[in-house]
C-alpha cells in the first residue's frame, strides 16, 4: 500500500464512508434460551448440551422468559419500539457448529425497532470550535435469537485436519442490535459502540465482556463520493474483538474502498476478516448466495406476545440510564462532565458514589474531593477507579473531617498519600495516624505569626503601606511552618489581627 | 413451468443435496405440480385474512386468556434445575462420526 499515503490525503476527502453496526449481546440468563441447560462461561466442552440445544431430532424448544424480559429491557434502554406479537422464524445455513442446520432467530416481524442511540461527535467541532456535538444514531431493529456453538480451529492434536466443536454456546440467548448506516466514521462508530456496552450494562442483562465473548460487532462499511445519496457497495468487516480494533479495521477498510474505486475498480459486495496484527482485511472465500437464509416462521414456537402489562412492568425495572445520569449528577454535585463520567463508568460507582455523598454533610465536597485529590493519584498510580484503596465511603468520611473543619486541606493531602501508599481506606488509615486534628492552639500560632513577620519586614511594610493581598503571602508561610496543622481561617484572622 | 431446472439447482445448494439428472427433473415436475395446486388458492379472496405463522396460535388456544397470558404456557422460568438435566458428555458425544472424549470433530473448517 505504498501509494495510499499520496493518494488518499485528496482522495478521502472526495469519499465518505457510510457506516453499519451489527452487534451480538449475550444475555444473562442462567439457562438457554429454549432449554434449561447452563449457559455458564468456561465450562468444559459438551457438557451443558441436551437433546435441544444439540439439535436432536424430534427435540422442541421451550422459551425462558427472562431472556424476552432482558432482550425487551435493552430495547427500551435503547429507545425502541416493542412489537406487541413478534414471531421467530428459522435462519437456514450449514455450519458445523450449528447442529439443527437453522438458527431460531427473528425476521420480518422482531421484537422491537426504531430506536437510537446519541453520541458525541467532533464532527461539529469545524463549526463550533471545542463544543462536541450529539449525534442520533439510529437503530433499525433489536432482535432475540439463539447463539450456535464454538468452532476451535487450532491448539489440539489433529488440528490439521480436523475442527473441534464445543456446544456448551449454542442455545445461549442473544440479541441483535442492528443500527440504520448512520455511522460516518470509525471514530463514530467507536463512540457508538462505547456509549452501547455501557446502556446495556446499566440495564444489567449481559456482562458485555469482548474476550469471553458476549459482546461481539461485524461493522458494514462502504464509501461514496461526498453528496452522493446512493450507497456504495458494502463490504461486511468480522472477526474483531475490540472496539480499538473494530476502529482500525474500519480505517483500513474504508482506506482500501478508496483505493480500489480512485484506481477505476469495482468493490465486491463480500464478507472481510480483520487480521489484527497485520491491520489489514481481508476477504473470505465464500459462495455468492451465502446470503440466502430460506427464512420461514418457526413452526415449533407460538408468537411472542409482550403486551402492555408485562411492557410496563419491565419498563419499570428500566434504570436511570448513564447519559441522564451523567446530567444530573452534574447539576446534582457541580461537578465537571469529565468527572460525571469517570464516576458513572460502572453502574455500581455511580451507586456508591452517590450513596456516599448523599450521606455526607456536603455532598459536593464529596464529589469535588473526588475531582482534585481522587482521580489525580489514581492516575499517577495507574489505577482504574474501581480499583482505589480510599473507596466513595472514605471519600464521604474525609469531607466530612473537613467539613467540620477537623483536618485541613493539606492535611487530607497527607492522609490520601498515605493511604496510597499503605493500600489502605482513608478511616483505617486516619485511624493509624491517631485520628490527627488540626491545630486551633491561637497561642502557638501567635507565635509563628510573629516568627514569620520578623522574618519578612519587606512585606510588613508593603502591607501596612496599603498592599492587603500581602496577607495572603503571611498565611501561606505560617500554614507551611505548621506543617499544615493549622486552620487556614484562623490563622488568616490572627494574621490580619497582628498587621493591622 | 415455474420452476426451473436452475431454480432446483440453486435449492438443492443451498439445502446441501447432490440431486441426479433423473431427480431433479423429477423435483422440477414435482415442485411445479405443487406450486400449482398452491396456485388454486389465488380464486380466494384473502385481502383481510391475516398470515398465519402457527396453526396452534389459532386453535386450541385457552379463549379466555388474552395478551401474553395467551401463551404463557409455552414459556418457562430461568431455572436450571427441575427440568431436563443436561446430558453427560460421553451420551452427547455418542452418536457422532468423530469425537475425542471432549469434542466433537469435524473435518477442517478453512475460514479463510
Amino acid at each position: 500500500m505504498a501509494t495510499s499515503v499520496e493518494r488518499s490525503a485528496p482522495a478521502r476527502t472526495k469519499y465518505e464512508p457510510v457506516i453499519g453496526l451489527e452487534v451480538h449481546v449475550q444475555l444473562l440468563t442462567a439457562s438457554k434460551i429454549f432449554c434449561s441447560c447452563s449457559t455458564r462461561f468456561g465450562d468444559p466442552p459438551n457438557t451443558n448440551v441436551c437433546p435441544v440445544c444439540l439439535g436432536l431430532p424430534g427435540a422442541l424448544p421451550v422459551l425462558n422468559r427472562k431472556a424476552i424480559e432482558f432482550a425487551t429491557l435493552a430495547a427500551m434502554a435503547l429507545n425502541c419500539e416493542i412489537r406487541e406479537t413478534s414471531i421467530f422464524a428459522r435462519k437456514n445455513y450449514f455450519y458445523p457448529d450449528l447442529p439443527k442446520g437453522y438458527q431460531i432467530s427473528q425476521y420480518d416481524k422482531p421484537l422491537a425497532e426504531h430506536g437510537f442511540i446519541e453520541i458525541e461527535t467532533n464532527a461539529g467541532r469545524a463549526r463550533t470550535p471545542g463544543a462536541p456535538q450529539t449525534k442520533r444514531i439510529g437503530i433499525t431493529r433489536v432482535h432475540l435469537e439463539e447463539d450456535a456453538g464454538k468452532s476451535l480451529h487450532e491448539g489440539f492434536v489433529g488440528a490439521g485436519e480436523t475442527t473441534a466443536i464445543d456446544l456448551n454456546r449454542s442455545g445461549v440467548p442473544l440479541i441483535e442490535i442492528v443500527s440504520e448506516p448512520d455511522i460516518a466514521s470509525p471514530e463514530e462508530a467507536y463512540e457508538y459502540l462505547t456509549r452501547l456496552k455501557e446502556i446495556i450494562l446499566y440495564t444489567g442483562v449481559s456482562d458485555v465482556n469482548m474476550e469471553e465473548g458476549s459482546l461481539r460487532c461485524d461493522a458494514n462499511v462502504s464509501v461514496r463520493p461526498r453528496g452522493e445519496k446512493k450507497f456504495g457497495t458494502k463490504t461486511e468487516v468480522k472477526n474483531v474483538n475490540s472496539f480499538r480494533f473494530i476502529r482500525e479495521a474500519l480505517e483500513y477498510e474504508i482506506e482500501r474502498q478508496i483505493e480500489v474505486i480512485e484506481g477505476g475498480g469495482k468493490i465486491t459486495q463480500e464478507t472481510r476478516l480483520y487480521n489484527s496484527v497485520e491491520g489489514k482485511t481481508y476477504g473470505m472465500r465464500s459462495k455468492e448466495q451465502a446470503h440466502d437464509y430460506r427464512y420461514f416462521p418457526e413452526p415449533d414456537l407460538l408468537p411472542l406476545v409482550v403486551d402492555e402489562k408485562w411492557r410496563t412492568q419491565i419498563r419499570s425495572t428500566l434504570p436511570e440510564l448513564p447519559e441522564a445520569r451523567r446530567k444530573r449528577m452534574m447539576s446534582d454535585y457541580g461537578i465537571t462532565a469529565q468527572d460525571a463520567h469517570t464516576l458513572t463508568l460502572t453502574k455500581l460507582l455511580a451507586d456508591q458514589f452517590e450513596s456516599a455523598a448523599k450521606a455526607a454533610k456536603n455532598p459536593k465536597r464529596v464529589a469535588n474531593l473526588v475531582q482534585s485529590e481522587l482521580t489525580g493519584r489514581l492516575k499517577a498510580k495507574g489505577l482504574e477507579i474501581e480499583q482505589s484503596p480510599i473507596t466513595m465511603k472514605g471519600v464521604a468520611e474525609s469531607a466530612d473531617l473537613v467539613e467540620s473543619d477537623v483536618i485541613s486541606g493539606k492535611m487530607l493531602k497527607d492522609l490520601y498519600d498515605l493511604a496510597f501508599e499503605r493500600g489502605k481506606d482513608f478511616p483505617a488509615v486516619y485511624e493509624e495516624e491517631g485520628r490527627p486534628e488540626q491545630s486551633r492552639d491561637t497561642s502557638a500560632l501567635e507565635k509563628i505569626i510573629d516568627e514569620v513577620l520578623a522574618a519578612n519586614p519587606k512585606q510588613v511594610e508593603q502591607y501596612r503601606g496599603g498592599k492587603k493581598t500581602v496577607s495572603g503571602f503571611f498565611v501561606g508561610q505560617v500554614m507551611k511552618l505548621s506543617k499544615g496543622q493549622a486552620n487556614p481561617q484562623l490563622v488568616n484572622e490572627l494574621v490580619a489581627k497582628k498587621l493591622d | 413451468m415455474k420452476v426451473t431446472e436452475k431454480d432446483v439447482a440453486y435449492v438443492a445448494d443451498l439445502a446441501n443435496l447432490e440431486l441426479s439428472e433423473d431427480e431433479r427433473s423429477r423435483m422440477v415436475r414435482d415442485l411445479n405440480s405443487i406450486l400449482g395446486h398452491v396456485d388454486s388458492l389465488n380464486a380466494l379472496d384473502t385481502k383481510d385474512v391475516p398470515p398465519m405463522a402457527q396453526v396452534s396460535d389459532r386453535y386450541g388456544m385457552d379463549e379466555s386468556k388474552k395478551g401474553s397470558e395467551r401463551f404463557a404456557y409455552a414459556s418457562r422460568d430461568d431455572v436450571k434445575e427441575g427440568l431436563r438435566k443436561s446430558f453427560p458428555t460421553e451420551v452427547a458425544l455418542a452418536n457422532a462420526p468423530e469425537a475425542d472424549g471432549a469434542f466433537f470433530k469435524v473435518p477442517k473448517v478453512i475460514e479463510r
